[in-house]
């Protein structure tokens, strides 16, 4: 009795669910679109309601767009999520750390002819520098909205404060380096006792944003094909002796546990991407914005990207990519400069850029934005990318102690991600 | 087919009787035992549907999915018999995973109980302030867990409170979150006094139910307080001990927002139990099938601990038949 009835309830329950879960958005009429986002920016979401609107005033047949924004730190694995639950968005941003899986997956939805059809697009104007990662057998998988450079930002108060030369006073005399800018930094938190220089989001976990430092070794966490390890080469364990020094020693960099925000003024510098000056709108200290410092291997920038891709797995794949063609266009693309850099030559220009970014000179937007597109090492990815940033950051963990053995911890780095590699 | 024909003819005979006995058939079913049943079973079925819809079928269809590679990018789910349990049995990291878990486990376990039961016994004693003092140590298992948690990873920074206070009394706290032994500690502690109010308003409850001539009898046979302790109160509130160790442990394998906000699984993989690995393979290496097989190693080490644990009860659980 108590067994049958237990079968029958579930049953029930299931033939319930399967009633809920009906084929309500199956595409006979109206449909509606929905893109998930690692930005809840107002003035992001404002942007691309807007351009939302137009679409669907454009096309009946779409009902609606939703923009649905999900915490950055959990992106990638909420997104994941939602399509494991069967829920998946029909366009979603992609992190360029997960590019490479993405696009090997087969999860997104080739966009080279869909964007090349389309009337006015100028498909060629694409930087191949932007659209590189996100291509596989010269196929576009998703459209690199933001190609963000890195950056210095310079509380120039608290420099001034800690009476040492500013970077824009070392570019001059031709002299903003690694070396000069540590010093500095270290000067700073000698001096006023605030965070000399931070490397924005690694916190000591997010050890690829060191990229923007080890690269002016001409450092790389692996080799182009993916396939060596470069984390036990000379040059990287130059690059992170010298950090590992700058932290422990000299004070430069602020150490493991401790916090410190550039943007409320709690540090001299930081090194983030040009896409976070809009953090600086009511800004009460005096900055400004340069190039990363030359390494031993000479100038160099690096750049993080996002990509925008439709989901195979999404219910309405061929309207979405109409809706991707469409919020890409170079209208609408010139938008969205003003937020993102984009991957488009012809906007490309500092004075294009210049017209949507007042908080930057044309100055800044040359040597940081364009020239660093131009020459940009994009951080590292590979397929794989959260089992090989775990092993790397499990690896890297003892690193960051005063008294650490920096060849030995990345030789162990090495040895823990080499099988990662060959896979 | 002809035995029912004839059956049914040999009924047709008296029309009124086969009404009247099927009413009186009815009224035979529908007896005041089935109406009972029925109301019990009502009652009990918002929970039943709520089990079955959330644990059962749930359960059911992590070890379905334990037998399959499912590559959630590529929206592929493949039958894979046994590979998994396989891959797991030889996992590299598994067995690092498994003595973080179980060093995690025993500490949390001792160091719960052992301050449950202090705090149970020194609030016992009738003294003043002590609703204040019970009150203050209950009152952090009605906080939310990820605040609790997301605060005391402010407080165990380097230049944190901790750290701040120690300093204060000359003494230079070591960075609490970043060492291999003192992560785990940190853990441990938080979770701790997250959760000892619990139990130790279990133990109070226990402790108030000793007869208290036990104590005034032992006394006039001489028995010194820890005697008194060891050979009465223990005995007594040993359903109480099984019942919270039960509900530590079980509780000790399930912990995760604590290591996801506080340590993610570092510093290298010293904090990583196996809930934290399982969550990391599934849900962020998008090896869900993984990850089943995973859950399917914590359902039976818990079955199996809880079981161990409810058999040793005749041994040492007084009461017990």
């Amino acid at each position: 009795m108590k067994i049958r009835l237990t079968a029958a309830v579930a049953l029930t329950a299931l033939l319930g669910l399967t009633a809920c879960g009906g084929d309500s958005a199956e595409s006979d009429g109206p449909v509606t679109l929905r893109m998930t986002t690692w930005s809840a920016n107002e003035a992001h979401l404002k942007l691309f309601n807007e351009i939302a609107a137009e679409y669907t005033a454009a096309n009946p047949d779409v009902a609606g767009i939703t923009f649905d924004p999900i915490p950055f730190e959990n992106y990638t694995t909420t997104l994941t999520t939602q399509i494991a639950g069967g829920n998946p968005p029909d366009l979603a941003w992609v992190l360029e750390n997960s590019a490479p899986d993405f696009v090997s997956s087969g999860a997104l939805v080739p966009l080279t002819d869909t964007l090349k059809n389309t009337e006015g697009y100028a498909y060629d104007e694409l930087a191949p520098a932007a659209t590189k990662l996100w291509q596989a057998d010269g196929e576009l998988y998703a459209y690199p909205f933001s190609t963000s450079p890195f950056g210095v930002f310079v509380n120039t108060d608290l420099l001034s404060a800690a009476d040492t030369e500013s970077p824009a006073e070392l570019i001059a005399a031709g002299r903003w380096s690694w070396q000069n800018a540590l010093a500095a930094a270290s000067t700073v938190q000698a001096k006023t006792g605030k965070a000399g220089l931070v490397v924005r989001d690694f916190d000591y976990k997010g050890w690829d944003f060191l990229s923007t430092v080890w690269t002016g070794w001409g450092a790389q966490a692996w080799s182009e094909d993916g396939k060596t390890c470069g984390f036990n080469s000379p040059e990287m364990v130059e690059a992170m002796t010298a950090l590992h020094r700058g932290i422990f020693v000299d004070k430069a960099l602020p150490g493991p546990g401790t916090t410190a925000d550039f943007f409320a003024g709690e540090a001299g510098m930081t090194i983030t991407q040009i896409s976070r000056a809009s953090l600086l709108t009511d800004q009460k200290f005096d900055w400004d914005l340069v190039p990363l410092p030359a390494g031993p291997k000479g100038e160099y920038a690096v750049i993080g990207q996002g990509g925008m891709g439709v989901l195979k797995q999404g219910r309405n794949a061929e309207t979405a990519a109409d809706f991707l063609a469409y919020l890409t266009n170079p209208t609408n693309s010139a938008k969205l400069a003003q937020f993102f850099p984009p991957p488009r030559t012809s906007l490309l220009t500092a004075e294009t850029l210049a017209k949507t970014n007042p908080l930057l000179s044309p100055e800044q937007l040359q040597q940081v934005v364009i020239d660093g597109i131009a020459d940009g090492v994009v951080k590292p990815s590979h397929t794989g990318q959260a089992e090989l940033n775990q092993a790397v950051r499990a690896g890297l963990d003892p690193l960051w102690q005063p008294n650490a053995d920096v060849r030995g911890v990345l030789d162990g780095v090495c040895s823990s991600i080499n099988p990662l590699l060959a896979k | 087919m002809s035995v029912l024909t004839r059956d049914a003819q040999g009924r047709a005979g008296g029309r009124s009787a086969p009404a009247g006995a099927a009413a009186a058939r009815r009224r035979g079913w529908w007896t005041t035992r089935r109406r009972d049943q029925l109301a019990g079973l009502l009652f009990v079925a918002p929970q039943l549907v709520g089990s079955v819809l959330f644990v059962l079928i749930p359960l059911g269809l992590v070890f379905w999915y334990s037998l399959h590679e499912w590559n959630v990018l590529a929206g592929t789910f493949e039958f894979i018999g046994t590979d998994n349990y396989r891959s797991m049995a030889q996992d590299p990291n598994l067995p690092s995973v498994l003595r973080v878990t179980g060093l995690f486990s025993v500490g949390l376990v001792v160091f719960n109980l052992s301050l449950a039961l202090l705090l149970a016994v020194l609030l016992n004693q009738r003294l003043r302030g002590t609703i204040v003092f019970r009150t203050l140590f209950f009152s952090p298992v009605v906080v939310s867990l990820v605040a609790w948690t997301i605060v005391w990873g402010f407080l165990l920074q380097d230049n944190g409170g901790v750290n701040g206070t120690l300093g204060a009394v000359g003494v230079d706290g070591p960075n609490w979150l970043r060492g291999d032994w003192t992560a785990l500690l940190s853990v441990i502690v938080v979770q701790v006094v997250k959760n000892v109010g619990l139990n130790m308003v279990l133990f109070l409850a226990a402790l108030q139910g000793v007869p208290a001539e036990l104590y005034e009898a032992a006394r006039v046979e001489g028995a010194n307080a820890w005697t008194r302790f060891r050979r009465i109160t223990v005995p007594l509130i040993s359903p109480t001990i099984l019942l919270t160790s039960i509900i530590t442990v079980v509780g000790s394998l399930q912990v995760f927002a604590q290591i996801a906000v506080l340590t993610q699984g570092g510093p290298g993989t010293s904090t990583t139990v196996l809930v934290y690995y399982l969550y990391q393979r599934a849900f962020q290496f998008h090896q869900f099938g993984y990850g089943a097989t995973l859950s399917v190693l914590l359902f039976l080490i818990v079955l199996v601990l809880t079981v161990v644990q409810w058999r040793m009860r005749r041994r040492w659980v007084f009461h017990e038949q």
